[in-house]
């Protein structure tokens, strides 16, 4: 989908370090089609299903991305610790993220191949934080990104931080991923 | 102002003079692999995009190789390898290892090198993070996601950003002999940590580094992910030539770093520093050496995948576990179905592998993935509760292997098999300099 440059608003999940891809997909649940609307859905249901429960929503723990039984996740925006999305280049990472309803993720920096792919599959905005705010927000505080800005607002703490701008793949973001982008600069023939 | 190595094939597949970090640059792709697991959404999104009736840019230069879950009866995991059937049919692929027929090759970064299809020199791109194994033989290669193989499939190019590149540099004439290639990259992911190469290049060289043999270097540059790298990268010599020759008649070009390249960093290491090194769970890079965790306790012990499952590997494996019984439920996975057998022709004082393996109770699986990444659950050698597993495997974050109670500690096959015959976390070096001696 294109992104739209409008605040993002919606509580937040909060989970540590390096959070690698075993844990945002079990690679059990690999199996199931994504283009089937129906069976792409357990994605939603299985997302972050590999996190250990005590570190699944901080700073309380035990806290699930989605509910039992549910497939979309009360739960918009994932703020994190440093090299979020490490280990495999599996793309139902972000996949499985923006089908559990997650629009945007704010951490202290990312793992390559998982940026990538949330960037050219047009999956969920992957912002950076100057500083690790892991330790700041709390998952269900209501945040808001200004992304004209480049700020997150914590709107339940009344706090800001400043977050940085999109850089060298803003482009591909806002046309929605690799493919968009590539019609759009007339790379690939429109269809 | 001199290129690396990877600065320089980066700077030629974009049409360009030269190249600097940071630039992004669209790029002619030689090589796209894709696997089971990866390829049913990539064949998806390239339908999807270029139409239905759409054909590959060039067939000669797309390879499927299934590996991941082969040997299970998960509906949905057959269903995968079905789709990539069907896709080759379709596409009339020459490149496609199919399940259950003479082709079948298993893991597919062992399986690249064993077809040819890593060239010095050359862009390689895979939907699998190990795909910067292929490094070793002075290649470009890196993994990528669904969505980027997919346009690949299409137009036969992909943005790149320039990495910037970390430069490791080996003293020694040769490997001591209870030293393996896994201890070296098990330490420098311990001193540079789990995203210490994040974005960038890591070009192992030096002399210690012309002295390994292709497998070791492919253990090397397999694991450039495990710190977050792009990719990791060997310069091609006789060594590299040789097999790669052995291989393919498809020409190829060497590249080589220039002696005025920019480096990110050096880092320096002597191969007579270093001792067997052990990632302790949950973490590539949470590090201890074997003689630290002496007497820890295990239930079962892993030797295979794309790391640890060369028949170099088994080797090593092999001559420690010579005439002994293992203690711990030890389970022997080859990457590939020609590593397979090698296991029933290599032998050690004329007894073949395999049958060191067999006499020493060891369970012995078919070329695949198998418990590497866990898997559906009736996956050979997985962890299903709370067991201790000591493994020859790259990753050991919380439910790698399977079930997210258990624990994993990563070793060289040689720690691997020195633990599984005592039962408890062993420094090789015990039964290293016996043999030797
Ligand atoms: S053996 Fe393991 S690391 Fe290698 S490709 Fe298979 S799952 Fe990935």
């Amino acid at each position: 989908m294109s992104k739209s440059s409008e605040p993002i608003k919606g509580k937040a999940f909060v989970l540590g370090k390096n959070v690698d891809t075993d844990q945002i997909i079990p690679a059990a649940h690999l199996v199931y089609s994504l283009e089937d609307p129906e069976e792409r859905k357990l994605y939603g249901k299985y997302a972050l299903s590999g996190v250990p429960s005590q570190e699944s929503g901080l700073p309380q723990g035990n806290i699930r991305l989605t509910k039992e039984g549910e497939t979309e996740s009360e739960f918009k925006i994932i703020v994190a610790s440093d090299n979020f999305g490490c280990g495999s280049s599996r793309e139902h990472a972000p996949a499985c993220l923006e089908i559990a309803g997650i629009k945007a993720i704010v951490t202290s920096s990312y793992a390559r191949i998982f940026y990538r792919n949330s960037v050219d599959g047009g999956f969920l905005i992957p912002f950076e934080s100057f500083d690790d705010l892991s330790k700041e927000v709390h998952t269900g505080d209501e945040l808001e990104i200004d992304q004209e800005n480049h700020i997150l607002k914590n709107l339940t703490q009344k706090k800001e931080y400043k977050i940085k701008p999109l850089g060298s793949v803003a482009d591909i973001v806002r046309a929605g991923g690799i493919f968009k982008y590539a019609r759009q600069t007339g790379m690939v023939a429109e269809r | 102002m001199g290129m690396t190595l990877t600065e320089k094939i980066l700077a030629k597949h974009s049409g360009n003079d030269r190249v600097s970090p940071g630039d992004n640059v669209w790029v002619d792709v030689d090589v796209l692999m894709t696997h089971d697991v990866c390829g049913p959404p990539a064949i998806g999104i390239f339908h999807k995009q270029f139409g239905e009736d759409a054909k590959v840019w060039d067939k000669e230069k797309f390879v499927i190789i299934p590996d991941h879950y082969i040997f299970t009866n998960d509906k949905y995991a057959n269903r995968n390898v079905d789709i990539l059937r069907a896709f080759a049919a379709e596409q009339d692929l020459p490149y496609f290892y199919d399940v259950g027929t003479d082709s079948y090759k298993g893991v597919c970064h062992v399986a690249l090198p064993e077809e040819g299809f890593t060239r010095p020199g050359e862009v390689l791109f895979g939907t699998d993070s190990h795909t910067c194994t292929a490094g070793a033989f002075g290649q470009f290669a890196t993994g990528i996601g669904n969505t980027d193989a997919a346009f690949i499939m299409g137009t036969g190019k992909l943005w790149v950003k320039v990495p910037e590149t970390m430069r490791f540099v080996f003293e020694g004439a040769s490997l001591p002999p209870y030293l393996m290639a896994k201890d070296i990259i098990l330490q420098i992911i311990g001193d540079i940590g789990v995203d210490g190469a994040t974005y960038r290049t890591m070009e192992f060289t030096g002399p210690g580094i012309k002295a390994l043999t292709m497998e070791d270097r492919m253990t090397l540059t397999n694991m450039a992910i495990e710190a977050g790298g792009k990719n990791g990268v060997v310069e091609p010599d006789e060594v590299t030539e040789a097999y790669v020759k052995s291989r393919t008649d498809k020409p190829f070009e060497k590249v080589y770093s220039d002696p005025d390249a920019v480096y990110h960093s050096e880092h320096f290491y002597n191969f007579e520093d270093l001792v067997p090194m052990i990632a302790k769970p949950h973490s590539p890079d949470n590090k201890a050496t074997a003689e630290e965790l002496e007497g820890t306790y295990l239930d079962r012990a892993y030797i295979g995948s794309c790391t640890g499952g060369k028949l170099s590997d088994f080797r090593a494996a092999a001559e420690i576990i010579r005439g002994s019984k293992v203690k711990l439920d030890t389970y022997i996975v080859p990457a590939t179905t020609e590593i397979a057998r090698a296991l029933e022709t290599e032998t050690i004082y004329g007894t073949p592998l395999i049958d060191i393996f067999r006499e020493a109770g060891c369970k012995i699986g078919n070329a695949s993935c198998a418990a590497c990444l866990g898997g559906p659950s009736d996956t050979f050698g997985r962890l299903n509760s709370e067991e201790v597993c000591i493994s020859s495997t790259n990753r050991n974050y919380p439910g790698r292997m399977g079930s997210k109670q258990a624990q994993v500690y990563l070793a060289s096959p040689y720690t691997v098999a020195a633990s599984a015959v005592t039962g408890v976390i062993t420094d090789p070096r015990v039964f290293i300099q016996q043999t030797v001696i």
